[in-house]
């Protein structure tokens, strides 16, 4: 076990340096630089800005250093907003969006399991084609059209829950923005949920279990539930790490202080280090729900080796 | 596979939902390319005396106007154009490249496959949401980059799927026929495994063209997408959205069609599932 995630940090080692170098040379191959010329500055200016940032150097020597001090955890000064690291900016906004992205996927499991194990016990009744109707509607309705909504009929008409003005620790404002981020991923999670249990009800140890006599709740429970669970969690792996990047839109929608925005306006003025330290973090958030799901996955279904 | 095909038809057209769902998208696709070219109103010129307007069946405004004067139901059809254009475009790139890339690795196997696709794996990890917004804005907005760089991040799903059926493909005796009949494996993999993975394609092709439309339209939504005065579905929304309060009718008629043109392609995505996928009717 302990071996097994040893060898898959190691290995993600490669992958991230990929990461780096490929959002290294895009940003640098891209036209325009954070100080380029929309703002005239005198050349002296110019000069001591780009030396304090070390622009002119050789492009290779400006990525060694930027990987020298990731590696000692410095992701680098932003070059947007003065006097603060990138490392700050992620402390600041990140906490954001991992409660509000984890919590919408804490909802999607806990509404999404029941509704599937309920539609595929009652397959082809009402409980079915009505959750199953909806969760294709549900799937259809992006993030960036439900957070609207929501806004318009819980915040600007009913009155019944703030859409903005965030503040930190407060369970009201937390209602909106989970609940708009979490339905598409209820809909997934349901469908995921009732395909597999069809399978497993079909199975012959259900039939024995139901032949013996066993209430319908412990059918479920104990024998049906576990075993559905194994596409739910390879499912999980990389969405949470996509509810966490997608909660730009919602963190738009709602004026949540998270990482998002700051992504897309570094972008848009070429914060080199910004824009990397984002990405680094991201991929890094990838790979780590990846394991967690295969660690998952292996102790759900015991005849799953995480050696092999 | 072909004496099956008519119950298949059959169990497509019982499907009743899918074939309404293709008539919607075909009607939406229809009116997108054909009522801007008849209407007297485009999708750009302001007409300041007309603001805002709420939808109405006289003054010829029948969804109403824009903050600027613009006709909603113009720009929402052309908004429809450019997401369809989109999503069909991107999954064309995302099909192609995944479906080769796919039938490639699992026909020839070996060191090749394990290469190709720990290629995919690594992919998998780069988080492709911030990728193709640094694309676009360092790049400029030009549509035809959306196509590529959403067409580029996308062909993994399909890649995997395809060299899955490619592996089991390549055990079957008409394979071994074709094989010591002397075709090369650029052939085999052009003439016999590719058609065979028709009906699969065909399948997650219905369901990558909605995930690309909402991409694009996220896109859109965070002020990334197609430029102005030009729409897409997402960047009416965005401007709705902006608007609700006052104006909900800007929010909801593009939402609605969002929704709409995306759910017709899962519904249909779906029924093709059921239709021709045999796992699923054992």
């Amino acid at each position: 076990m302990l071996r097994y995630i040893l060898r898959r940090v190691l290995e993600s080692v490669p992958t991230l340096l990929l990461i780096v170098t490929l959002a290294f040379v895009l940003l640098h191959a891209a036209p325009g630089g954070p100080f380029a010329a929309d703002k005239p500055m005198l050349p002296e200016i110019r000069r001591s800005i780009e030396a304090r940032y070390h622009l002119e150097e050789p492009l290779w020597r400006q990525y060694l250093r930027y990987l020298a001090d990731v590696l000692h955890g410095d992701l680098g000064p932003s070059f947007q907003y003065r006097n603060t690291s990138v490392n700050q900016i992620i402390a600041a906004g990140f906490p954001v969006d991992v409660s509000v992205g984890l919590s919408a996927i804490a909802v999607a499991l806990l509404l999404g399991i029941p509704i599937g194990l309920n539609a595929a016990w009652r397959r082809n009744s009402l409980w079915d084609r009505i959750p199953m109707a909806l969760a294709v509607a549900g799937i259809s309705l992006p993030v960036f059209v439900i957070a609207p909504l929501l806004v318009l009929v819980f915040a600007v008409r009913l009155h019944w829950l703030p859409a903005a003005d965030w503040v930190h620790g407060s369970p009201s404002h937390l209602v909106l923005p989970v609940l708009a981020l979490s339905l598409p991923y209820i809909a997934y999670v349901a469908r995921i949920v009732r395909g597999s249990a069809l399978e497993v009800l079909a199975s012959a140890y259900i039939r024995t279990a139901r032949a013996k006599g066993l209430p319908t709740r412990r059918i479920l429970l104990h024998h049906t539930l576990r075993p559905c669970l194994a596409p739910v969690v390879s499912f999980l792996g990389p969405t949470t790490a996509g509810v966490i990047t997608i909660s730009i839109v919602v963190e738009t929608v709602f004026g949540l202080p998270g990482i998002g925005r700051f992504f897309v306006t570094g972008a848009l003025n070429r914060d080199y280090t910004l824009v990397l330290g984002i990405t680094i973090l991201y991929g890094t958030l990838i790979i780590l729900f990846n394991l967690l799901a295969d660690l998952c996955y292996a102790w759900i279904d015991p005849r799953v080796r995480l050696e092999s | 596979m072909s004496p099956e095909a008519p119950s298949r038809w059959q169990r497509l057209r019982r499907h009743r939902g899918a074939l309404i769902a293709g008539g919607v998208l075909l009607l939406l696709a229809l009116s997108s390319l054909i009522v801007p070219a008849l209407s007297a109103y485009d999708y750009y010129t302001p007409q300041l005396d007309l603001i805002s307007q709420p939808p109405s069946l006289h003054g010829g405004h029948l969804l109403g106007t824009d903050p600027l004067g613009r006709d909603l139901l113009i720009r929402v059809l052309w908004g429809c154009r450019i997401s369809l254009l989109i999503g069909l475009a991107a999954s064309c790139i995302s099909i192609v490249v995944g479906v080769l890339w796919g039938a490639v690795a699992g026909y020839l196997g070996g060191a090749t496959d394990a290469l190709m696709m720990r290629a995919v794996d690594v992919l998998y990890s780069v988080p492709f949401v911030p990728f193709v917004i640094v694309l676009t804005v360092l790049f400029g907005r030009e549509l035809w980059l959306m196509f590529v760089a959403i067409g580029a991040v996308s062909w993994l799903d399909i890649a995997r799927i395809v060299r899955g059926e490619a592996l089991s493909l390549k055990r079957r005796e008409f394979i071994d026929a074709a094989r010591v009949s002397g075709v090369r494996a650029a052939g085999m993999i052009g003439r016999h495994i590719v058609p065979n993975l028709l009906g699969i394609v065909i399948i997650y092709a219905t369901l990558t063209v909605p995930t690309v439309i909402l991409f694009e339209a996220f896109m859109s939504f965070l002020g990334l997408g197609v430029r102005v005065p030009l729409a897409s579905l997402g960047s009416l929304i965005a401007d709705g959205a902006s608007d609700m309060q006052a104006h909900p009718h800007l929010l909801l008629v593009p939402a609605v069609v969002l929704a709409t043109i995306v759910y017709c392609f899962n519904f249909i995505g779906d029924g093709l599932r059921d239709a021709l996928d045999p796992r699923e009717h054992s």
